[in-house]
């Protein structure tokens, strides 16, 4: 298993994201509007709220997925100006294919995202799906899989480049209790790692000091 | 180059193991060209006149059969905003599903030309002039056809669409991968004249579509 010490990128410089007064507009209409929030290393943000409140917009607007109206979305300390390659971002769907193994689905990703640089991998695929209690279905297509497995073989695709920005959009839908779990363990290790988490959730994830935000909703 | 390269392999390993685009288009090629004698008769004449552009019309349909799930699959599991995220622009992303596409579908069409031209009662020099024209032209049709798939692949009938967005740009590709192939199998121009312009618009194509279909694609996911 990884540890803190042995991460090739763990601790390296300390990250801190910064969003000022962002405004995001969706079809003509005020999703977010003004909203700060900062994350340091270490640390996590659970943004709660009601349905439709704008979790999932704020958290594709820091991704860059989204056109902010006004404001800014800054990660301090970053090497590079570019935000999005520091983040990971794990959306309702799973970013998998039906038709190839979990194992294939997961060495795509951790050459796709691990870019051209010769680092070695943070983490194995099997060690990263051994985190995710997946260990025996690693030669199995991933369209038997059920979907709660499926969203078990997206977590692993995290574990499997580094990128210090977390953005989870509800990553505890349709686990059972186990795997819940397994997710705050996962979380808590990349949290050691000097890793920051932003993550939109209904329900209690069991994070140790994760600090809340709660969307009111713009009017 | 190794994200793209590892991006080619999955859409490769994906074509093959649905069982989909490749064979599925060298069927359709298969029974387009084969229903051509049964509308226009049996005519050895007639057949060995119009083979070329007939094989050139079938393989245009061919290669549009399934280009409009080119990012619509990846939009839909999630895909394409990993895509938008990484550090890989996504013009190249891009690129690389237009080679893996063509490798699937285009390159089969252009391989098996020469035995469905053989049932149009072509002679040898127009069968080679047939496979090299669709070896030089069906990259454009993908990379045209990219745009379209771009475009539309939010919509959930896109195929449709795609086809009416698509076809109309197609045309010059068509027009001079025709005359090449039928200046191939004799006649006043030559060959080299149309098949340089063929070339060189898929080269073009090569240059420029990645760039539309990137910025299409950008406007999805607002």
């Amino acid at each position: 298993m990884t540890n803190a010490s042995a991460h090739p990128h763990a601790a390296r410089h300390s990250l801190r994201l910064r969003v000022d007064h962002l405004c995001v507009d969706r079809g003509g209409r005020r999703v977010l509007s003004n909203l700060s929030l900062s994350v340091a290393s270490s640390e996590a943000l659970v943004v709660t709220g009601r349905n439709g409140v704008g979790k999932s917009t704020l958290l594709r607007a820091v991704a860059g997925l989204l056109p902010k109206a006004e404001g800014a979305i800054e990660l301090d300390g970053a090497e590079s100006g570019e935000l999005c390659v520091l983040a990971h971002y794990l959306a309702h769907v799973d970013g998998l294919k039906a038709a190839l193994t979990v194992e294939e689905n997961l060495d795509f990703w951790a050459r796709f995202l691990g870019g051209d640089d010769e680092t070695p991998k943070p983490t194995t695929i099997a060690d990263a799906l051994s985190r995710v209690g997946l260990a025996h279905v690693a030669q199995a297509p991933v369209a038997i899989l059920s979907a709660g497995q499926k969203r078990r073989v997206a977590l692993a695709r995290l574990l499997v480049a580094w990128r210090p920005l977390w953005l989870l959009d509800e990553p505890s839908s349709a686990l059972d209790l186990a795997s819940r779990e397994r997710l705050a363990r996962i979380v808590a290790e990349h949290r050691a790692c000097g890793g920051m988490i932003v993550v939109a959730a209904h329900e209690p994830l069991g994070l140790a000091d994760a600090r809340e935000l709660s969307l009111e909703g713009a009017t | 180059m190794k994200p793209l390269l590892a991006l080619f392999r999955r859409d490769m390993q994906i074509a093959r193991r649905i069982g989909g685009s490749a064979t599925l288009g060298v069927v359709f090629f298969l029974v387009l060209v084969s229903i051509v004698p049964f509308a226009v008769g049996p005519d050895p004449n007639l057949l060995a006149r119009i083979g070329p552009a007939m094989l050139w019309i079938a393989a245009l349909l061919a290669t549009l059969l399934g280009l409009d799930r080119l990012f619509q699959a990846d939009a839909e599991d999630g895909s394409l905003d990993l895509f938008c995220l990484g550090e890989t622009p996504l013009e190249l992303v891009v690129a690389a599903k237009c080679a893996a596409h063509w490798v699937a579908t285009g390159l089969p069409l252009a391989l098996a030309a020469p035995f469905l031209g053989l049932m149009l009662q072509q002679e040898a020099a127009a069968l080679a002039g047939v496979t090299v024209t669709l070896l030089a032209g069906t990259p454009a049709l993908t990379l045209i056809g990219a745009i379209g798939a771009a475009a539309t692949v939010t919509l959930r009938r896109g195929g449709l669409l795609m086809a009416l967005l698509v076809l109309p740009l197609t045309i010059p590709v068509l027009i001079f991968g025709v005359a090449a192939a039928e200046a191939a199998a004799g006649g006043t121009v030559p060959f080299s004249a149309p098949f340089s312009i063929l070339c060189a618009i898929s080269l073009a194509s090569l240059a420029l579509c990645p760039f539309a279909a990137a910025a299409a694609l950008r406007h999805v996911g607002e």
